[in-house]
């Protein structure tokens, strides 16, 4: 809402020389939002007056046409004398009264003016467009005036150029604000000044024989206010101060009926609705839809009517999408200047019809805007009768004497709340005179004494509860004067495992070189594709988004590699090629036969069954982490070779979130997209598959565009943190001598190392300590189709030091097991 | 040289004689002194006190001397054998001594060589300070609590007083889930992580004290100032007796763990379905202290010279609310506030481009470690 400093004057007498930046002050201090204070006319200096155009001479020979006038500018250049002007603009005729400034005079923007020649001739100063005047873009046309105004007068003042406009972000609780009625009594708390009520008029009681209307749905609409009037002289046009108000709020000047209405709903919130008489057939009706019912409305759409629409009716059926937008059949001529008789609907409809059918038709509009705020049921009668006297005043029109009124009777709300209930929500005391005063400033009746039964004012929809009452009173005595105290909990049990566990991960794998991100989760076939996961592969199946930020990403990621991959190739086209990623976070993994969430009622705590009906409808929605890698893991450099990022980088970082949950990951050759069929490990705690890592297949690779060989690795974090034990026990540390045994050991190349390894541990006993495998060996020595692992294996008990018999018996217990299970035998044997 | 002769008269022996022990001592001290390094002393050594030396030899003479003889003669080869020791040990020491410190010139290095061998790795800011902001909690008694990303309507709206068709709704831009065959499915991308209030009072009696930091999402593009997807703490308090009072106190008390002693919030009055009385909460701007003021001279980017800094909503609990949680507004109070992170990350590590948190360039988030 953009309120005008010198509309708002109107109501309330603010002090001379109070600035449009001291009203904002105390009205952010009231709560409502004002976002800036615009100054219009900022810099603007005369002489800046009405001229009469007197000749026009059309110069030839210019790019575009060019005209130099003679202009009537009365007395203001001293001499009286015509002014001669160059103008570029050629909307305007001999005889129009246009708006000059004459040299010496500054636009806003320090547009200095001055006489200069130009075109071949001296130009003597400006005639001036809307926009060179600051009055708004609408057209690029010179402003022409209506004819009353006389040559010389002062066009500043005439098009009150300068002003002060208050630009309000009107919460949704506070729709009275929608109007300069509802921010002018904001203004006057403000202050402690009294208020003018503009909606206090006299007006004439209902009678039988204004325009008739039958509303059908007495709950959508539970006020109807009808009025006519006839011999409106269809060619009034706005007056000049009209025009400008309109356009200080934001609004565009149309016709004189419609700024009237559009006036009258800024000045007192209620939307207004001009029908012309001439076309309405029969009775005007409130009704809703009949489902499949047409509509065309003033945008000239055509709509399809749900039978939820509010709607207006009249013989031919509906006219008007009640509280949204009317219909393009009845609309008052704005363009041939036909219409003389106008029927004025002023009504109450229900926020929620109105809400609902504006988001189910797209059609946002400032009626809606207001009705689904909830405005003033009790303003319907004056607003018609505003605008009957202004459509007389400045139309010539009559007021016919009937005057239509069909109400909804309602009591009005009222709540009891203790008077030192605001006190007790905000933890500091007002007493009761305090609070009575506040509640009375907003437009309450209040009566009782330690409990209060307050009324509230038929245009404050929102204050249902105590607490409303309460922060009405905690807001005009000032947030600002709260003190300030620290309440002490009871004493809690910091992180849980769980939280604990994930930033360990986070600092390992940070610890290890890698660099977090936090990737977008939206995917889209593409991702999957790029993956070459198989058509049926369940990480195809996404939460979909109906409004997704990309059409080719509608859908919610079931991997953290899409994310980390294209952050790591943005990475790589930015110049660095040696990359280490990480990102924990939540993968969304529908089953795709989610039923739907009951609705739930929120007047109790919904039951045990309920909340698992709601969880129900959700997909599961487990942590993965992730790492990807490419390029060198450690660079060469002046100590030597480096080495480059490989699958084992990407099963280490696995180990290493694994270490952080004292868990001992099993490591099996696997197959799994997107990774290399031959250098991909499936990970395992126990029997629980856990996640993948490896490198990426080369087509994958090539398709994602990636540096070659690039590795990933991914976890379910979940899965992890729930397979961790309790704390560590600690080893026994022995202080008896080590005894160190080598072994090397050959067998057929595709046995797996980690079987091999786990024979030895079998086989060796509990005298063993610690195994390593020191090296892996293939060459013609061992023959094609074989390698040699070498073990270094240290024995050590916890009671003796070891004879080298026992040491020798334990190895070959290992061997002897590894033997059996791997085929393994001693090299060299 | 000679082998014991005992034919002749022991007295008459010409090694043992004091002119020809002080020449033996003599030649063997110069020969030390003159030994240029290690080896060279080593070869000296051998000369001069081994078996076959002429000290030694002379001391081997001794013996065949008459009794009275023996104890003159033997303190004389005593004191000679005594002092060229001393002389060797003195330039063993000396010549070592030497010797290293050749060495240890010899192995200097540059120690100025860079060793970036094993690259750092680093953790997003927003992590950091996401546990940053949950520490201060935690050690006043809070909970951190969590909830699901993806949420249904009555958890991220309904509870929270959102009415159905309430313009209020439309305030968050949501992302609505889709399902095959119907219009709404009641699930979003959760707007806001007050959906985790919602299951904090449900699965717990007061008092309940938690902080909750999560990601969230809205509809907006990605720009210098927006991020579609961001980071939201929120901390919802609810026992007895509190007071907007409290919330105010904790508020400040947050601000100063954050960002230091002597910064201070504000509140403004506001709206929001979920809280009633609702604020907007400011924080004194962290760059200027709030001296950029009326002060042209000195203007503050952070916070356009205003001297605030917008946080993000709070207020006090909805009854409301409590009542759809089961938890009695008439025994019980709360209050609670949400504010996104990235914002007060950008103020504190004056960050210019939200782009940079989002977009994971390394080079960005390298500097900030493990903690910030």
């Amino acid at each position: 809402m953009r309120a005008p400093l010198s509309w708002l004057r109107e109501y309330v007498d603010l002090p001379a020389g109070t600035t449009g930046s001291d009203v904002q002050e105390r009205l952010v201090a009231a709560g409502l939002e004002v976002e800036r204070v615009e100054r219009l006319g900022a810099g603007l200096v005369g002489p800046l007056v009405v001229g009469e155009v007197l000749a026009i001479e059309e110069l030839s020979g210019f790019k575009k046409p060019i005209r130099f006038c003679q202009v009537d500018v009365g007395k203001a250049n001293g001499s009286g004398e015509p002014q001669n002007i160059v103008c570029g603009a050629t909307n305007f005729r001999v005889g129009d009264k246009v708006v000059v400034i004459l040299p010496g005079g500054v636009l806003p923007g320090d547009f200095r003016i001055s006489a200069r020649k130009t075109y071949g001739k001296t130009s003597e100063g400006m005639i001036c467009s809307a926009r060179e005047l600051g009055m708004g873009d609408d057209h690029d046309g010179i402003i022409v005036l209506p004819p009353e105004h006389e040559a010389g007068t002062d066009a500043i003042e005439l098009l009150e150029l300068v002003d002060e406009v208050l630009d309000i972000a009107v919460t949704p609780d506070r729709g009275y604000c929608l109007s300069m009625r509802g921010i002018a009594r904001e203004t006057a708390t403000a202050y402690g000044l009294p208020l003018r009520d503009p909606a206090l008029l006299d007006v004439p009681t209902p009678n039988a024989h204004g325009y008739p209307v039958e509303v059908a749905d007495p709950i959508g609409c539970t006020r109807f206010t009808a009025r006519t009037v006839t011999n409106v002289n269809p060619d009034a046009v706005s007056p000049l101060w009209l025009q400008r108000r309109l356009q200080k709020a934001g609004m565009r000047p149309i016709s004189l009926a419609v700024d009237i209405t559009n006036y009258v709903m800024l000045e007192l919130g209620q939307p207004l609705h001009a029908y012309d008489r001439s076309r309405v057939k029969g009775t005007i009706g409130v009704r809703r839809a009949a489902r499949g019912e047409k509509l065309t409305t003033l945008d000239g759409t055509q709509r399809t009517l749900d039978a939820e629409d509010l709607v207006i009716t009249d013989d031919s059926g509906p006219i008007g999408l009640a509280g949204v937008m009317g219909g393009a059949h009845t609309e008052i001529d704005d363009t041939g200047a036909t219409t003389t008789e106008i029927v004025i609907e002023a009504a109450h409809f229900d926020p929620v019809a109105v809400a609902r059918t504006s988001r189910r038709h797209k059609l946002s509009s400032e009626a809606a805007k207001r009705f689904e705020r909830g405005t003033d049921p009790l303003t319907t009668s004056a607003a018609a009768q505003r605008t009957v006297d202004l459509l007389v005043l400045l139309a010539g029109g009559t007021a016919e004497a009937g005057v239509t009124e069909v109400i909804t009777p309602s009591a009005p709300h009222t709540i009891a709340i203790p008077a030192d209930h605001p006190d007790r929500v905000a933890g500091t005391s007002y007493g009761r005179e305090t609070v009575v005063r506040r509640l009375q400033q907003v437009g309450c009746d209040v009566y009782g004494s330690d409990e209060l039964v307050v009324t509230v004012p038929s245009w404050r929809p929102d204050l249902r509860d105590p607490n409303d009452l309460a922060e009405e009173v905690i807001r005009l005595e000032g947030y600002e004067n709260l003190p300030s105290t620290l309440p002490k909990p009871p004493s809690g049990h910091g992180l849980t495992e769980g939280q604990l566990l994930r930033r360990r991960v986070g600092r390992a794998l940070a610890a290890a070189g890698y660099v977090e991100v936090q990737a977008y989760p939206f995917v889209g076939e593409a991702s999957f594709d790029q993956l070459a996961l198989d058509k049926d592969d369940p990480r195809r199946r996404t939460v979909r988004l109906v409004n997704p930020l990309s059409d080719e990403e509608p859908g919610l990621r079931t991997t953290l590699l899409p994310g980390l991959l294209a952050t790591l190739r943005r990475n790589e086209g930015r110049g660095a090629h040696d990359l280490a990623l990480f990102e924990t976070g939540l993968v969304f993994l529908p089953t795709g036969d989610e039923p739907l969430p009951p609705k739930l009622p929120v007047d109790r705590r919904p039951t045990a069954e309920e909340i698992a009906a709601l969880d129900a409808a959700l997909p599961h929605q487990p942590r993965h982490v992730a790492v990807v890698l490419a390029g060198s893991r450690e660079p060469a450099g002046w100590w030597g070779k480096g080495y480059g990022a490989s699958w084992a980088d990407a099963v280490e970082a696995a180990r290493t979130v694994a270490r952080e949950a004292d868990l001992e990951l099993t490591v099996r050759q696997a197959q799994f997209a997107p990774w290399h069929p031959g250098r991909c490990a499936a990970l395992h705690v126990g029997d629980q598959l856990v996640g993948h890592a490896g490198e990426l297949h080369p087509r994958v690779i090539k398709a994602m565009s990636l540096p070659e060989r690039t590795s990933a690795m991914e976890l379910d974090l979940d899965l992890v943190e729930r397979a961790k034990g309790g704390p560590l026990r600690a080893p026994r540390v022995s202080t008896f001598p080590v005894a160190t045994q080598d072994v090397a050991l050959v067998m057929d190349a595709g046995v797996a190392a980690a079987e091999v390894e786990a024979a030895l541990r079998d086989g060796a006993g509990e005298l063993l300590e610690s195994l390593r495998l020191f090296d892996v060996f293939t060459g013609e020595q061992i023959g094609e189709g074989r390698k040699s692992l070498a073990y270094a294996l240290r024995f050590r008990a916890p009671d003796r030091t070891l004879t080298a018999e026992e040491a020798s018996a334990a190895r070959d217990a290992a061997v002897e097991r590894a033997a059996e299970r791997t085929g393994a035998v001693l090299r060299g044997v | 040289m000679s082998a014991p002769n005992k034919s002749y008269d022991p007295v008459e022996v010409e090694a043992l004689k004091p002119e020809e022990i002080e020449r033996m001592r003599d030649e063997a001290v110069a020969a030390i002194a003159a030994a240029s390094d290690l080896e060279a002393l080593r070869e000296v050594k051998v000369a001069h006190t081994g078996d076959r030396s002429p000290l030694a030899l002379a001391n081997r003479e001794i013996g065949a001397l008459p009794p009275h003889a023996k104890a003159d003669a033997g303190k004389r080869v005593g004191q000679a054998r005594g002092a060229v020791n001393k002389a060797l040990k003195a330039r063993q020491e000396e010549l070592e001594a030497e010797r290293d410190a050749r060495v240890l010139v010899e192995e200097a290095v540059d120690v100025t060589l860079p060793y970036d061998r094993r690259p750092a790795g680093a953790r997003h800011p927003m992590t950091a300070f996401a546990d940053r902001i949950a520490d201060v909690f935690t050690a006043l008694g809070y909970r951190v609590a969590e909830g699901p990303e993806v949420e249904t309507e009555w958890f991220n709206f309904d509870a929270l007083n959102f009415p159905p068709d309430h313009p209020a709704r439309e305030m968050q831009d949501t992302f609505f889930v889709e399902r095959d065959g119907v219009a709404e499915s009641g699930v979003v991308l959760r707007t806001h992580t007050s959906p985790v209030q919602i299951r904090s009072l449900i699965g717990q009696e007061p008092p309940v004290y938690v902080i909750c930091p999560g990601r969230v999402y809205r509809t907006d593009e990605l720009d210098a100032t927006h991020t579609p997807v961001f980071t939201q703490v929120e901390l919802l308090a609810v026992d007895e007796g509190l007071t907007m009072a409290d919330l105010k106190g904790t508020l400040d008390h947050m601000v100063q763990a954050l960002f230091g002693e002597g910064m201070r919030t504000r509140l403004r009055p506001n709206f929001f379905p979920f809280t009633e009385p609702s604020a907007e909460m400011d924080m004194v701007c962290y760059v200027c202290r709030g001296e950029s003021v009326g002060n042209p001279d000195r203007p503050c980017r952070t916070c356009s010279s205003e001297g605030w800094i917008e946080l993000g909503g709070c207020g006090m609990v909805n009854p409301r609310v409590l009542t759809a949680c089961g938890v009695d507004p008439g025994k019980y109070s709360g209050f609670a506030f949400g504010f996104g992170i990235e914002r007060m990350l950008m103020f504190r590590h004056d960050i210019e481009d939200m782009r940079d948190i989002v977009e994971g360039d390394v080079r960005f988030t390298l500097p900030f470690g493990m903690e910030i």
